[in-house]
């Protein structure tokens, strides 16, 4: 029985073909997924990542859903000019409480990986109401709506609880305080602001989008765009023990 | 006596199905939490109503009997659901590219977005490649499977109803996703934008869509499957593997929109591009090398060039593509290991990449003086040429230090068009002009003229577009990296923005172009079914098409 007259198994029995087929395709998906979740290696141990504040994670919910991963990354590559351009190279780590990362793909715009705290929030407000105020050549859209919608702070525990399902770790504190912590982010004079810095090392309370009021979605947005890649001190990242 | 007329089971089901469908779906438009969950609940009702009312007329219409599996001899082949879809996908067709118009034009002259949030890019691209991929693709991937596994099983398609419930299914899927990219409900995985809802209705379609298709397959009067079936089997299997890997999300409500995926971070991404590469290796390879494996033989009548061939070609391509998803994520975060071994697979699946191309190629032997006066053959065998070449361009892009220079550039959009708008879109073109005839009877097409029109534009237009994209990814490429002399970076962001422009232009061009000589094929279509001379059909049972 030669090999071709073998195969006439999978030719002439469709469950067989279909078999021989979920089996052919299983493996590669097997081998090179399953060790993402169990090797240590895969992320790195670094001190300073934290989950995102109700006020950050609702802009990034709008950078999500305007799609602004279509034209901007946040992978920093450990290459030459992208570590001058953008700043150290991404760690997996930065990303590791991200659902969905947002590598992205593409840029038609700058990698967004580091650009926190490296322009004003009045900088960042005026560009994305208008890009080509502040950069003449740019081809971004611009976005006049968000200074204009107010963020729906009803849902923001459900957000912290659902992120808590898939393994973010939330405690019983920050989704209890979910709206007012969400509050007191967007507005440096509310008396929460104290407690809400507490739960979020780090996290910097400010009236990003310039308005008083009920914060808007550019409050949320800048406010996210100002702590991305801001959470590592590379200054104490140890590098040679994250070596992979 | 003639039997009385009773319901089926089918029937009874599905009704009760979409009845109690209906009444959920008014529930949660009634409670939803915002208002793309409430639109698309509404419209989830009323489409369910729409069936019901839609199963329960063909029933009082229809007669006692269903209709029979063959009519003197001869398999008597269920059409319907085929016109549906081939009609559908050029609807599509046309959408689609006509937003990828849009979109190119709107990197050129972003005064295009107007500032709104639905006309901006970000909401408009994932409808643009959803609407080509899955619209005008997946229809002609539907029509074509349900024409090629009947014609070459000599058996009419399994189930009743269940055929138009893929077909219907399916573009009810594509209405919710498209119109949910417009008021931006996304969970921004590309390829794989709709929310939960959308992709929970698709995993039942596409379960009944694979029944359907290997249930004919059972019930065939050939001892052999032929070749075309086995790629469309490994597309829907592996399609639905590739969509429950990556989909799984849990909604903040069962009434929103929002949902989070389950995966986070590096897992997340390693998880998006093994679906995201395999979309293009099962949806829009697999999938149309079936077309291919059809279509090529029939019109060029010739047999496929080598059996051997086709057999180690499609274990190959399907055990090898699964592997190159991490070609996507060079010089990530992902770990190295990862990235090596889609690296390795990726360069070796240039090899049955190439078998595929070869067998499809060498089945023009003794024909290809075909290719002169037949402009439709010739659309064919161009778009295996420029599988060909994209085949062999993906494998060398996905060398790490190719990938480095162009990864984030338009080099590698494309390469993508290359493959989207050169293979999938000439293949789906070709079967499109062979199957409208075949499917309205009629004696052959309204004019081969227009054929030779829309080919060459088209043609035109996709050289304008690649050339297009390689000189700017290239160039923004190698802008990202030039040093000055006393070893700063010599360009701003923003200087190799503004240098993009004329290549945007040039581009939007091309795809103009494109658009263009696809309004010409529908014409030619619409032309075909309407003033066609028909075809008389011979009463004696024909061999099977192999």
């Amino acid at each position: 029985m030669s090999f071709w007259t073998r195969h006439q198994i999978f030719e002439k029995n469709s469950i067989v073909l279909i078999a021989g087929i979920l089996v052919v395709v299983a493996i590669g998906g097997l081998v090179e997924i399953t060790p993402l979740f169990y090797l240590k290696s895969t992320i790195e141990k670094v001190d300073g990542i934290r989950p995102y504040t109700p006020l950050e994670l609702t802009g990034r919910n709008v950078y999500v859903r305007e799609g602004c991963y279509l034209c901007h990354s946040q992978m920093i590559r450990p290459l030459r000019d992208e570590v001058e351009r953008y700043g150290h190279f991404s760690l997996a780590a930065e990303s590791m409480y991200d659902h969905p990362f947002q590598w992205g793909s593409k840029r038609t715009g700058p990698d967004l990986a580091r650009v926190g705290a490296k322009y004003s929030d009045e900088w960042h407000v005026t560009h994305l109401v208008n890009p080509r105020a502040i950069v003449p050549q740019s081809v971004m859209p611009g976005y006049p709506f968000l200074a204009e919608t107010e963020v729906d702070v009803a849902g923001m525990a459900d957000h912290l609880r659902t992120n808590r399902l898939v393994g973010v770790p939330y405690s019983d504190d920050q989704i209890a305080n979910a709206v007012a912590d969400l509050k007191a982010q967007a507005d440096p004079d509310n008396p929460g602001v104290e407690a809400f810095t507490k739960r979020y090392p780090k996290a910097v309370a400010r009236n990003f989008d310039g308005k008083a009021g009920i914060p808007t979605e550019m409050d949320a947005l800048v406010a996210y765009l100002q702590m991305l890649g801001t959470l590592v001190d590379f200054k104490l990242y140890n590098e040679k023990a994250n070596l992979r | 006596m003639p039997k009385a007329k009773t319901m089926t089971t089918g029937e009874a089901g599905l009704t009760l199905v979409f009845a109690v469908t209906a009444f959920l779906c008014m529930i949660g438009a009634a409670k939803a939490l915002d208002a793309p969950f409430a639109f698309h609940a509404s419209l989830s009702a009323a489409a369910s109503l729409a069936a019901v009312f839609a199963i329960l007329n063909r029933y009082y219409d229809r007669p006692a009997a269903l209709p029979p599996q063959e009519i003197n001899g001869r398999p008597n082949y269920s059409m319907g659901p085929i016109k549906f879809a081939a009609v559908a996908s050029v609807f599509w067709g046309i959408a689609g590219f006509l937003v990828g118009l849009i979109i190119a034009a709107q990197l050129a002259w972003p005064a295009l977005n107007f500032d709104l949030p639905w006309t901006s890019f970000g909401r408009l691209r994932p409808l643009h490649t959803s609407a080509v991929i899955f619209a005008f693709g997946g229809n002609v991937l539907i029509a074509t499977s349900f024409y090629v596994v009947q014609k070459s099983c000599r058996a009419r398609l399994a189930g009743d109803l269940a055929p138009w419930f893929v077909v219907l299914g399916y573009n009810f899927f594509i209405l919710i996703a498209g119109t949910g990219y417009l008021f931006g409900v996304t969970q921004s995985k590309e390829y794989a934008e709709p929310e939960w809802y959308a992709d929970h209705w698709l995993t039942i379609v596409w379960v009944v869509y694979l029944l359907v298709f290997l249930m004919t397959l059972v019930k065939r009067k050939e001892p052999h499957i032929f070749v075309a079936n086995w790629f469309y089997l490994a597309f829907i299997v592996t399609i639905a593997v590739l969509h429950l890997g990556n989909n799984p999300a849990l909604p903040v409500s069962v009434f929103g929109s929002k949902s989070y995926i389950a995966w986070g971070g590096v897992q997340d991404a390693m998880f998006q591009w093994w679906y995201g590469h395999n979309a293009v290796g099962f949806f829009l390879t697999a999938g149309f090398l079936a077309i291919m494996y059809y279509f090529i033989p029939k019109r060029a009548e010739r047999p496929i060039y080598s059996y051997r061939l086709s057999i180690i070609h499609f274990w190959a391509l399907i055990f090898l593509y699964i592997w190159a998803g991490p070609h996507h994520l060079h010089y990530t975060a992902l770990p190295d290991w990862a990235q090596t071994l889609g690296m390795t697979f990726s360069i070796m699946l240039w090899m049955p990449s190439w078998g595929g191309m070869i067998n499809g190629l060498m089945t023009l032997s003794g024909a290809w003086d075909k290719l002169r006066t037949d402009p439709v053959l010739r659309m064919l065998v161009v778009s295996v040429a420029f599988y060909g070449m994209s085949t062999f361009e993906g494998p060398l892009m996905s060398i790490k230090v190719v990938n480095s220079l162009s990864h984030y550039t338009d080099w590698t959009i494309g390469h993508v068009h290359a493959g989207a708008l050169g293979w999938v879109g000439f293949v789906s073109f070709g079967a499109l002009y062979c199957l409208v005839p075949w499917l309205w009877e009629r004696k052959g097409l309204y004019s081969l003229k227009l054929v030779n029109w829309h080919f060459w534009i088209a043609t035109v237009g996709i050289v304008l577009y690649i050339s297009a994209m390689w000189v700017s990814g290239i160039l923004q490429g190698l802008m990202w990296r030039a040093y000055t002399s006393l070893g700063f970076l010599e360009y701003s962001f923003i200087e190799t923005v503004e240098a993009m422009h004329p290549f945007y232009i040039i581009r939007a061009a091309g795809g103009a172009l494109f658009l263009i000589g696809s309004l010409i094929m529908a014409y030619n279509l619409w032309m075909t079914v309407r003033v066609g001379e028909k075809q008389v059909q011979s009463p004696v049972a024909l061999q099977p098409a192999e």
